[in-house]
């Protein structure tokens, strides 16, 4: 191992270490980041959930956008697969469905950084999926 | 590098590690390999989540899910459901013990919900071998700071301002301290850690040091800096295998970054540190006394004056801290003075840690701003008294300190309320007690502790709480007479006036104490011969109500003293002759009232 010869230096470790803590930092406080819920169920996987859910994690790092994703059961919208909920702070969550890679960009892009609507809401009367 | 979507946190502090967790991470590996998930999930070893009883705890990142109980063989089951399929596994969940509800995740335990983390704000969340992981959060930054920007000065005039006061259990302001130590010039002085934590029950100091030990390292390099010191001594006890190890790992990883050792991050600044171990004495833990026995003397204790600051180790200015006061340390530092002075009260800033115990539904480690009331403790973060008994007392400071009662459970907890109502804070012990403890063999049990580890010393000490203890013991007996009583008292003045050093300074405490809240107790097994709490054996004899009892025999079958025969009478209504309990020979185990199914035996 190098030796760290500074305080500039120290702090530029951390930085790059930084990243490893991610998941773990984050969920200290959730409720102040954009929470994206996946259904990772059989039907979700099936449909390439796992697949959508890792390109929108590059896609919100890129964007710099602080994202909180985590996996859930099923949501009961099989027919709608992949789905997941977008809860943006200070905002009601949202279920989109049918998401593929360019739906998730547009998530991103247009609903969660300009809060402009997109295609694929599902219209919902449940309270959270949180169980 | 993997980046990992889903953190595994598997506690290794003692307890889980007791309890199988070094098992459960294995299974974790070795299945998350097999699924092809290990690119994708990552399993970290963490210090102590302060939950042991609990144990072993699981935490899965980022959803915040708070496992219980976990057994090796639930791994399979948290990784096809939980981590595949994203859907909890309820009966791992904890159970909050009033409405017997699973909760979800560890935000909304009341458990957590009014701590707040300074002193353990790493421990269960990173690992505690990984000195990256520790810098990743920040760690040695506050050390750099001091070294780069800031003059010894300035350092200890940032003390000064957050009102930090020692954890180890005087309270004395840290700031101060180092402080009375720069100003003594000397060619070598020394910062020593004190990990002796010899309060029985107490454990935060260990838990610190075994789940985030490099803020120690980097608080005692920092206190270096201030006082003028290049070597640190951490005096641990050696029945802290797992701390030490953790403590030799983080050493020698901050080593070899260069943040022990020579001209630490370029500033020119030495400092280094050693471990020394104690074979566990209370009394070794008073700072004098530590100080000897760290020289290869015998741990007793001397006059101060001369404080460590001036004449401590090989007579060197030294000073001492307490772990959980230079866990504090770096955070002050790095988040400022003004920040840490806003938690807490007008006297007492920042939190402490306790280790909340007893007849209490949530038992653990708990860190808490200071000013929290004992109701906030015992009935938020602790969840109530156990099987919804009524609360009685509460002791705090261990074997110094005294009880608290129903009257103070809504003081603001500092330093200043705990001593005006006859206790104290020590090291943050803290027992809750209800209707079924007898709070004079509490003062007993205290009090045959210190017995126990008086060094012998001083006479009062050695000699007088002996006395007490004899007298309690008769008391407890029920040969107790009033004038007893007032010994107690007598004895307790002078010990206190005249011992050499804290321990016996503080040893009559708690019997003062029980005796200023529940003297009506104490009357009771002198003159009634009565122990109101059924914990006092000889004060209690087992009755078999002759009418009740059936004439099985049950009883009498698992009587390990043979102390219960049949008699004559038959009872109405009953074919056998009921049994009966000769009192001289019963050792009061309690087997029989257990085995009965018809409720007939009793205690009276
Ligand atoms: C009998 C006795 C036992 C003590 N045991 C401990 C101990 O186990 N750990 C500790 O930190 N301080 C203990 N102390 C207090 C130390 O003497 C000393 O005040 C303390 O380590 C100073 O650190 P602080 O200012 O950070 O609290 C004990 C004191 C007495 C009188
Ligand atoms: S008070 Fe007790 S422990 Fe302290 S020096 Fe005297 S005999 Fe030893
Ligand atoms: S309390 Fe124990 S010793 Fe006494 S009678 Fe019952 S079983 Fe026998
Ligand atoms: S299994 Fe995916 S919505 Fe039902
Ligand atoms: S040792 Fe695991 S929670 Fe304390």
């Amino acid at each position: 191992m190098t030796k760290v010869k500074s305080l500039a230096e120290l702090k530029a470790m951390r930085e790059k270490l930084q990243n490893s803590l991610d998941v773990r930092e984050k969920s200290e406080n959730p409720d102040s980041l954009v929470q994206v819920k996946v259904a990772m169920a059989t039907c979700g996987i099936a449909a390439g959930a796992k697949q959508v859910m890792e390109h929108m994690m590059e896609k919100a790092e890129a964007l710099k956008i602080p994202c909180v994703f985590t996996q859930t059961g099923c949501m009961g919208y099989c027919h709608a697969e992949p789905t997941i909920e977008v809860k943006v702070p200070g905002r009601d969550p949202l279920v989109f469905g049918h998401v593929d890679n360019n739906r998730a960009d547009e998530i991103l892009t247009k609903y969660v950084q300009n809060n402009e609507l997109v295609e694929g809401i599902i219209p919902v009367n449940y309270a959270t999926i949180d169980k | 590098m993997a980046k990992y979507k889903m953190h595994i946190l598997v506690c290794g502090g003692t307890g889980c590690k007791s309890s199988n967790s070094p098992q459960i991470i294995e299974n974790f590996k070795k299945q998350l390999e097999e699924k092809n998930l290990s690119n994708d999930v990552q399993v970290i070893k963490t210090g102590c989540f302060g939950f042991c009883e609990q144990g072993p705890i699981v935490k899965i990142m980022p959803d915040n899910t708070f496992y219980t109980r976990v057994k090796p063989e639930d791994v399979e089951r948290i990784i096809n459901e939980h981590i595949i399929k994203g859907r909890k596994v309820p009966d791992l969940l904890y159970t909050n013990p009033e409405n017997k509800e699973h909760v979800s995740d560890s935000k909304h335990m009341d458990f957590y919900k009014k701590q707040i983390r300074i002193a353990l704000r790493n421990c269960g969340f990173i690992d505690p071998e990984n000195i990256d992981e520790c810098i990743s959060r920040g760690g040695y930054e506050a050390l750099g700071k001091c070294l780069s920007e800031m003059t010894p000065e300035q350092v200890i005039a940032e003390m000064k301002a957050s009102g930090l006061r020692g954890r180890g259990g005087a309270g004395f302001p840290t700031g101060l301290k180092w402080e009375l130590c720069a100003k003594n010039k000397a060619d070598q002085k020394y910062v020593i850690c004190n990990a002796d934590e010899g309060d029985p029950g107490a454990f935060m100091d260990r838990s610190i040091l075994e789940g985030d030990p490099n803020s120690i390292i980097e608080a005692m390099a920092i206190c270096g800096y201030a006082i003028g010191a290049t070597k640190g001594l951490i005096y641990i006890r050696a029945e802290y295998p797992l701390a030490i190890d953790r403590l030799k790992i983080a050493i020698s990883q901050a080593r070899e970054y260069g943040l022990l050792g020579t001209d630490i991050l370029g500033s020119g600044f030495d400092f280094d540190i050693e471990l020394r171990y104690g074979a566990g004495a209370f009394v070794c833990g008073e700072e004098t006394a530590l100080i000897h026995s760290m020289e290869g003397m015998r741990g007793e204790p001397t006059l101060k004056p001369p404080f460590p600051a001036v004449s401590g180790y090989m007579g060197k200015p030294s000073n001492v801290n307490n772990v959980e006061t230079f866990a504090n340390v770096p955070v002050i530092i790095t988040k400022g003075a003004q920040w840490f002075s806003s938690i807490g009260t007008e006297k007492s800033k920042g939190t402490k840690v306790f280790a909340l115990a007893g007849q209490i539904n949530n038992v653990g480690l708990i860190e808490v701003p200071m000013g929290i009331t004992l109701r906030e403790i015992i009935y938020e973060i602790g969840g109530g008294i156990k099987g919804g008994r009524k609360f009685k007392a509460v002791q705090t400071g261990g074997p110094s300190g005294g009880c608290l009662t129903e009257k103070h459970l809504d003081t603001p907890i500092d330093y200043e309320s705990l001593m005006a109502a006859g206790s104290m804070m020590g090291s943050g012990g803290m027992v809750v007690m209800d209707e079924t403890s007898c709070m004079v063999a509490i003062a007993k049990f205290y009090l045959e502790f210190t017995c126990e580890e008086s060094c012998g010393k001083c006479t009062p000490c050695r000699v007088g709480n002996k006395r007490m203890c004899e007298i309690l013991d008769k008391i407890t007996k029920g040969n107790g007479t009033m004038k007893d009583i007032e010994d107690l008292r007598n004895l307790a003045a002078v010990i206190k006036d005249t011992a050499l050093c804290g321990l016996g300074q503080t040893s009559p405490n708690p019997v003062l104490s029980t005796m200023d809240n529940f003297m009506d107790e104490y009357i009771e097994h002198v003159q009634d011969k009565k122990c109101r709490a059924g914990v006092c054996k000889s004060l209690m004899s087992y009755v078999i109500d002759k009418e009740a009892c059936i004439g099985c025999g049950k009883c009498a079958k698992g009587c390990p003293a043979d102390a219960i025969s049949k008699t004559d009478y038959i009872a109405p209504g009953h074919k056998l002759p009921s049994m009966v309990i000769d009192s001289e020979k019963c050792i009061k185990c309690g087997a029989c009232i257990s085995g009965c199914k018809f409720g007939a035996i009793s205690v009276k």
